[in-house]
């Protein structure tokens, strides 16, 4: 019988900002024992860590508390858990929030929070760099010194050992910063199978089930190409549930009566997303090789997924950074048939030369015409005369103050412009701080997480 | 010889790490991952993307998932929050890629059935509406 049996990981958020009634949708409609909810993309921790500086109480993804609240009654009397990487900045202020909900909902006395810690390296960055943890950028090579006064966040990813700790200690709403997307679905099938941690086949399908669900529906019928006409019922989409074995198969499928389709192709779509060499998909707990991932249909909208292979992970583990590098503005105008294109295209030179007369400077500038060939460039051929173009023009640079003159030099060209020229109802594009991110890998020896039982 | 379209014979989906785009391209019909691997090479991709990206390309082969990756450096303007693009995470370089066009001896062509410019979802999926 033992072999038989399954463990069920829901997804119900792919990042922040997805479909606020998806979680509460995945414990209501049909059994499941693990929710597992991702928040955090690359920027998010900088956003966070601006919310934090804020207010010392925030920092993590404030969506989660209404996320929890909508599935309570399922956690309470259910039994079901929930692992979410939603604690951003600041898990133990996520705990706080969390608490406060439930003791509203008169569930509190049913309620174990596991918090994870230690993935925050920022109050330790000088230090390290004095060590000689060069935190060298793994796109460019430069080291971290050249930004150092201009960061403002900086977190390990960490893998599933903190997390099964806290089911361990009964925990049943884990909550963690910068937890990899995939340790939230391997996490509970290690902890529930208790596998072993050099099972390196299976942490690797572990892992792959964590990617193939970790962007909610995109694995289901959203953002899916294949046959996209005749997807069915996208306004009721199902969110994936990777339905987990002891021996590390896995299939993924949805509850009844929802919209959506999971397919081999749905899934083979979500597999390539962001891949980079598919031989080394390189997380803290192993290494899995995506090139030994076999997907099998085996019924309608289950797909079977096995024979996947790992390897032992590195000794290092990657850095999310994140520094103040500059500021930017985007602003639009539409220009109508007919000649939409050439008109778009003189208000562009027009508005490149007043900036330049200005004597204001940019590092960079880029011109976009929506319509025409915004994102497939020179690859979209020809255009034969649209019935408008929207002319997209952006300005990125250290001078404040130039790229706030650009934002004043737009609307004018509504009257002093090329003709036709309408879209400029939002106003002067607005003036944003650039976050960027600055990945680095560190030695996993300084990282050290702790997990807290609340 | 036979001309064929990527988008007739592949699905893709894209996305990002930083400056680079990647393109997972996966045959409709598995049969069809043959004429992917042949014909979609490392210098055609190179020629396809020339002009649109500032960077090298990388491919890869996936053949359990009837696939192939690419990455594409310095296709994202920098990419992330530095991007000034409209595509800044490149979600839709999948279907830039799908404009790519093969030739294809035209026996190998006809003997796997594909469709050239005719469109044709895979048996594996359910058929269209016309």
């Amino acid at each position: 019988m033992t072999e038989q049996r399954v463990v069920r990981v829901a997804s119900g958020q792919g990042f922040w900002g997805d479909w606020l009634e998806a979680p509460r949708r995945q414990v209501e409609g049909g059994d499941v024992d693990y929710l597992m909810l991702d928040y955090l993309a690359e920027v998010t921790m900088s956003i966070l860590q601006k919310q934090k500086e804020r207010d010392p109480n925030l920092g993590y993804a404030r969506d989660f508390v209404g996320a929890i609240e909508s599935v309570l009654p399922a956690v309470a009397e259910r039994g079901v858990r929930v692992i979410a990487n939603a604690g951003g900045v600041n898990p133990p202020g996520c705990a706080a929030a969390i608490r406060a909900v439930a003791q509203k909902r008169g569930v509190s006395e049913k309620v174990r929070i596991g918090v994870v810690t230690g993935d925050d390296l920022l109050p330790r960055l000088d230090e390290l760099i004095a060590q000689g943890h060069a935190l060298a950028n793994m796109e460019t090579g430069e080291p971290l010194s050249t930004v150092r006064d201009r960061v403002l966040s900086a977190n390990a990813y960490i893998g599933s050992t903190p997390i099964i700790e806290a089911l361990a200690k009964d925990a049943n709403i884990v909550i963690t910063g910068r937890s990899t997307d995939t340790a939230l679905t391997m996490a509970p099938l290690r902890h529930e199978f208790a596998w072993g941690s050099e099972d390196w086949d299976k942490l690797a399908a572990g892992i792959v089930a964590g990617h193939i669900i970790e962007c909610g529906a995109q694995c289901s019928g959203g953002n899916c190409l294949v046959d996209w006409q005749n997807i069915p019922d996208l306004a009721n989409v199902g969110y994936p549930i990777v339905e987990g074995h002891a021996d590390g198969t896995f299939v993924i499928y949805k509850h009844p009566k929802t919209g959506g389709v999971i397919s081999v192709p749905s899934v083979s779509e979500q597999l390539v997303y962001e891949m980079g060499d598919p031989r080394s998909y390189i997380t803290p707990d192993v290494v899995a090789d995506f090139t030994t991932i076999h997907l099998e249909q085996a019924g309608e909208n289950r797909v079977r997924v096995f024979g996947i292979k790992g390897r032992p992970p590195t000794d290092k583990l990657k850095v999310s950074i994140a520094y103040r590098a500059g500021f930017k503005a985007v602003g639009t105008l539409v220009y109508a048939w007919p000649d939409a294109y050439p008109k778009a295209q003189l208000a562009d030179r027009v508005l490149r030369e007043r900036l330049d007369r200005l004597g204001l400077k940019f590092d960079h500038i880029l011109t976009e015409f929506v319509g025409v060939s915004a994102t497939h460039g020179r690859l979209a051929g020809e255009s034969h005369d649209p019935p408008e173009v929207q002319l997209r023009f952006g300005v990125r640079g250290g001078d404040k103050a130039a790229v706030e003159r650009f934002t004043r030099e737009l609307a004018p060209l509504v009257l002093n412009g090329p003709p036709s020229v309408t879209g400029f109802a939002g106003g002067r594009p607005k003036v944003e701080e650039i976050v960027a991110y600055w990945p680095a890998l560190v030695d996993k020896t300084v990282v050290q997480t702790k997990v807290e039982i609340q | 010889m036979t001309r064929i379209r990527l988008l007739d014979i592949a699905h893709a989906r894209s996305g990002d790490k930083g400056d680079t785009a990647n393109v997972g391209l996966i045959a409709l019909q598995p049969q069809w991952y043959d004429l992917l691997r042949e014909y979609v090479t490392l210098p055609a991709v190179e020629a396809h993307f020339k002009g649109v990206i500032d960077g090298p390309v990388e491919r890869y082969e996936l053949p359990n998932l009837k696939a192939l990756n690419f990455l594409l450096h310095g296709a994202l303007d920098g990419g992330g929050t530095l991007s000034l693009k409209t595509d800044a995470q490149g979600k839709v370089y999948s279907t830039a890629m799908l404009r790519m066009e093969i030739d294809v001896p035209d026996d190998a062509a006809k003997r796997l059935g594909v469709p050239g410019y005719k469109k044709q979802w895979p048996a594996y999926t359910r058929s269209p509406k016309e």
